[in-house]
């Protein structure tokens, strides 16, 4: 099982204040939890403040065609936000970031892991459950899966025409960050502070 | 001596890097580095430098010191987790070596112990500001230092050949952020782009420091093309290592090709640093073509 927790209220205003947003919840796979209380009370916050374009709830988002056609009848929604805001797993907002390359696309939850089942996912994008999702300063490419090293400051020294130095089949992870934050004019999260992992997934030790 | 002092004071610093040996004797590597090295102002030594198991970097800094040479503590973050990384950082303020220079490190997966778990629990910028953290007076957990605290001239690495050099200076931006005072560079074969980056790299106000490897051979350059990140040999010095007529065995094109490579990119950076790969033996030679 895993669970989807809403980050800090804080972080998610620093995201969207200002903005118009589209939302985007998942209920898809039952092993999953998810935060339906709280998100439900921040999206209506945001609805009332007038910034929402769009709601949908739906499942399997990290199905990509699953994803394209429950989106198809809400583009111009998506088209008329800023930003995305998705509540899921961190595979869910990193399907969606791909699929809407120009937009930026935000992981409104951090996801966790628990024993059992882990859910029905494609296993095209993967999720570590760090419980610390980075998807937002990253464009939505996950630097943990999709970084050899699972570095979080940024691009080592190690990437030869563009690919991994431990599998040169493989696309260097940052590489495609970088990119994708200069196509949705992010490049400023690479100037966030000094970023530290935090292992102590257990709620007891990281507070 | 802190390196940074050296910049202070306007110096064209110059160091080199030295590789601790795989074994437990180190009189050979000391004999050498007081022969050749005695001239620079700071030796590197390297951290399991290629994922490659050898003697370990502060004790060699320490037998260096001991000789009256100044080392440069090379720190990577593959092999050591948090605690293990601030530990060694203590050992080192401990032996008076007050110089670090912090990496990332290459992936086990590229060494000599492929089956080794890859810590990276921090990384090069992490590092670095956990370095500023300790100067502080306070580790990474938040916890008090007793007595005073280390100080040292923490030094950071750059690309600035890569094919992927905005994404080499947006980290460069976030080490100087967290605290990086100087840089290193990989080795440069192509001045042209060098000075292309340093015309981008100045707005962050550190020195920088040319990385120079002595090219030994048409083969010794063709497999860095190949294998080694960063680092484009164009073929014109390909030719010209070819045509040696010693076959660059005495290693005299290789030292004019390196000399030539320094002049060209010493108007633009703040020193240079020499990795001589086994080639110790040249450097007095080098810095000599390069008028230095």
């Amino acid at each position: 099982m895993l669970i989807t927790e809403m980050k800090a209220k804080e972080t998610l205003v620093s995201l969207t204040d200002g903005k118009k947003v589209f939302i985007i919840n998942c209920e898809g796979c039952k092993e999953v939890h998810f935060p339906g209380k709280e998100a439900k009370e921040f999206q209506k916050e945001l609805s009332e403040a007038g910034s929402v374009t769009g709601i949908i709830t739906t499942d399997y988002i990290c199905n990509p065609d699953n994803m394209k056609l429950r989106l198809s009848k809400h583009m111009a929604e998506i088209e008329a936000a800023d930003a995305v805001l998705v509540f899921s797993c961190g595979v869910g907002v990193q399907t969606i970031s791909a699929y809407l390359e120009d937009k930026p696309v935000y992981a409104a939850c951090d996801t966790y892991p628990l024993p059992g089942f882990q859910g029905v996912t494609p296993l095209e994008y993967e999720c570590d459950q760090c419980g610390e999702c980075w998807l937002n300063l990253t464009g939505g490419i996950c630097p943990i899966t999709a970084c050899s090293k699972s570095l979080v400051n940024g691009q080592c020294g190690g990437a030869k025409n563009g690919m991994c130095e431990v599998d040169n089949t493989m696309e260097c992870g940052w590489e495609r960050i970088h990119r994708r934050l200069a196509q949705i004019g992010r490049l400023d999260a690479l100037k966030s502070p000094v970023r530290v992992r935090n292992f102590a997934t257990d709620d007891e030790v990281s507070k | 001596m802190k390196i940074t002092e050296l910049f202070e004071r306007g110096e064209f610093v110059v160091s080199a890097e030295v590789g601790p040996p795989k074994g437990c004797h180190v009189e050979q590597l000391l004999e050498e580095a007081k022969t050749y090295l005695s001239g620079v102002h700071a030796v590197n030594v390297t951290d399991n430098q290629s994922s490659v198991m050898r003697l370990g970097s502060l004790a060699m800094c320490k037998a260096l010191k001991d000789e009256g040479l100044n080392p440069i503590f090379q720190l990577a973050c593959r092999d050591r987790n948090r605690i293990a990384l601030e530990s060694d950082l203590l050992s080192a303020a401990m032996f008076g070596i007050d110089n670090v220079l912090c990496l990332t490190g290459d992936h086990t997966k590229l060494g000599d112990h492929p089956q080794a778990k890859p810590v990276f629990d921090l990384d090069s910028v992490s590092l670095l500001h956990t370095v500023a953290k300790l100067e502080e007076g306070e580790d990474l957990g938040g916890n008090k230092l007793v007595g005073e605290p280390p100080k040292f001239a923490k030094g950071a690495v750059v690309s600035p050949c890569s094919d992927s050099v905005d994404a080499q200076l947006a980290k460069m931006e976030r080490k100087v952020a967290a605290g990086a005072e100087y840089f290193q560079t990989q080795a440069v074969f192509e001045p042209e782009k060098f000075i292309k980056f340093m015309e981008k790299a100045k707005q962050f106000g550190k020195p920088v420091q040319v990385g120079i490897i002595i090219p030994k051979s048409a083969g010794m350059v063709r497999f860095m093309n190949n294998n080694v990140a960063g680092i484009h040999v164009p073929d014109e010095m390909i030719e010209e290592l070819k045509k040696d007529p010693e076959k660059t065995k005495a290693g005299v094109t290789g030292v004019e090709i390196a000399a030539r490579i320094i002049k060209e990119c010493k108007p633009y950076c703040q020193g240079v640093h020499i990795m001589a790969l086994g080639w110790e033996s040249k450097v007095p030679a080098l810095l000599e073509a390069a008028g230095i």
